[in-house]
């Protein structure tokens, strides 16, 4: 059974080689001048105002956090969606439980303002 | 259900599968990478048609070998390399967006199992007992190469990008792997070849048992794989053009690679999953599953059937991938906010609702003894047919998913009353003075 993972650590060697080789070939044909103008991050022509290491918006944390949640929760249900018709009613009970609870869960996430985006 | 036959082709030696499995990786790697290469002229080409202009016609007959072009520029170009960039993060972030990009179709069957006279050879190029797993993991190692290209850029229109970008595609694929889990009630297993025959032995295409499943993935689809109108992280009237703004030659190129890559892989991906893969329609004599240790349960295995069904799944994802430029070239762009809530208000709990009554229809018909063929899938198909229009019609009301008719209509209704009103002011008080 393991030898079917084989083709795929093949794959996964081509493709890094072809990501490595795409960046060299083209770092040794292509022409490098340096000027200062190139150098400086692009906005749109103007001289670039302030660092770009500042803060940003919390909400983008915000999601994250409930990305983990509720992928975790997917993650889970997929051993029971596989064997679900064999688990029968016992197994829907409790993922109908669990489904629930994350349901409420969301709904106290909504209540409290944190999918707002405006 | 009657016992299936089964037919003894036998099993691949160590060797012959070494063997098999280059040859497989080699072609498959080269054909995406071909594909890849034309889809971005296909692209043109379709833009070109919906705008009633030529589009590429230089180079090579009709502008074929455009993309060859493309290419050997985008390598003889010099790099861009921003002075205040993080040295390392900028230059690996193009490999980690590409190297999954070019991984993840990996567990997908492209056509029926192929006998050879060593033995059978299955035509996946890995046919892992995670299937689907492996899919999930894959599909979101892509976000990596975005987010860090947009913080290592140190340009504030790539960070926003890539922000958003990041927050974009792990909202989305919550709800991709949400409305995989119908799929797996019905097929009992993560091995994609395996949701090919449960199709097979139902007797539809899992787009029509699970339109609402279909409709979900479908939309999270676009999303994961930043396409209009979900193109929010390259929004270019706002971002110039996200995340790989400071990225310039064959490092954009690679992100540029990546996401049609991207885009191929999902549509076979919605091609297995829910239009019965290699499947052909009305005819049973390719209903058949290859196992590991080299049995086809089913029909028999032949080449000619490999190289029909081959077609089969070529013409789905062409099917796929073209309404993907359509869709592109038709609609414009969500606002941010909207994207976010389509995810988080209304997908996933309608989601969670469509996987709880999936779920109980399933256990309901085997509890009453409906044997899993078309009778059971036609039952499947009225619950979804419900469930879609309660969707459609009662919790949209016209505001997210059928978008601009519905506002015109009310904007026209909000305009007749208001004139109502002005007329009746009219009336009641003659004509206002001018000025």
């Amino acid at each position: 059974m393991l030898r079917s993972y084989l083709p795929l650590l093949i794959l996964l060697g081509i493709s890094a080689a072809q990501a490595v080789g795409m960046v060299v070939v083209s770092q040794v044909l292509s022409p490098t001048k340096w000027t200062w103008v190139k150098a400086s991050p692009y906005e749109s022509g103007i001289d670039p105002l302030g660092s770009t290491r500042e803060r940003f918006s919390v909400k983008f944390y915000v999601v994250a956090i409930l990305f983990i949640v509720f992928d975790v929760e997917t993650v889970f249900l997929i051993p029971w969606a596989v064997v679900m018709r064999e688990v029968g009613v016992a197994g829907f009970v409790a993922a109908a439980m669990f489904i629930f609870i994350l349901t409420v869960g969301l709904i106290y996430e909504w209540r409290k303002g944190a999918l707002e985006w405006d | 259900m009657e016992l299936e036959p089964v037919y003894q082709v036998g099993q691949l030696s160590t060797t012959g599968f070494l063997i098999a499995s280059v040859i497989k990786v080699l072609i498959v790697f080269l054909v995406v990478l071909v594909t890849v290469a034309m889809l971005t002229l296909l692209e043109r080409k379709i833009s070109a048609w919906m705008q009633d202009r030529l589009g590429p016609n230089r180079v090579g007959p009709g502008g074929l070998a455009q993309p060859v072009a493309d290419g050997l520029k985008n390598i003889l170009k010099e790099e861009s390399n921003p002075g205040q960039a993080h040295r390392v993060f900028f230059v690996l972030a193009p490999m980690l967006a590409i190297t999954p990009a070019m991984v993840t179709f990996a567990v997908i069957p492209l056509a029926s199992p192929l006998p050879t006279p060593w033995g059978l050879v299955e035509m996946v190029i890995a046919d892992m007992p995670i299937g689907v797993l492996f899919l999930l993991a894959f599909s979101s190692l892509g976000v990596y190469g975005i987010v860090i290209a947009g913080w290592a850029s140190s340009n504030k229109y790539a960070l926003l990008g890539g922000l958003r970008a990041g927050a974009q595609m792990i909202s989305y694929e919550i709800a991709l792997g949400m409305s995989l889990l119908s799929v797996l009630f019905l097929v009992g297993n993560v091995r994609l070849p395996e949701v090919v025959w449960g199709q097979q032995q139902l007797g539809l295409w899992f787009a029509i048992p699970l339109s609402i499943s279909f409709l979900f993935f479908w939309v999270s689809a676009f999303a994961e794989t930043n396409r209009l109108p979900f193109d929010l992280p390259e929004a270019e009237s706002e971002l110039i053009t996200g995340y790989h703004t400071e990225y310039s030659s064959m490092k954009f190129s690679m992100f540029f690679i990546a996401e049609y890559a991207h885009v191929l892989t999902v549509s076979m991906l919605m091609a297995t999953l829910f239009l019965g893969g290699w499947d052909i329609p009305f005819w049973s004599g390719d209903n058949m599953l290859g196992m590991a240790d080299g049995t086809v349960v089913g029909a028999a295995p032949a080449v000619w059937k490999t190289l029909l069904t081959l077609l089969a799944f070529v013409v789905k994802t062409g099917f796929f991938i073209v309404m993907f430029m359509l869709i592109r070239w038709t609609l414009p762009r969500f606002r941010y906010d909207q994207v976010m809530d389509l995810g988080w208000k209304l997908m996933l709990p309608a989601l969670l609702t469509v996987v709880t009554v999936t779920a109980g229809t399933i256990l309901a018909l085997d509890s009453a003894g409906v044997a899993y063929g078309l009778v059971y899938g036609l039952v499947l198909t009225a619950v979804n047919a419900v469930m879609l229009g309660i969707f459609l019609l009662v919790l949209d009301r016209g505001r997210v998913l059928s978008g601009g008719y519905a506002r015109q209509e009310k904007r026209a209704h909000a305009r007749a009353v208001a004139r109502f009103h002005r007329e009746e002011f009219e009336v009641g008080h003659g004509a206002p003075a001018e000025g």
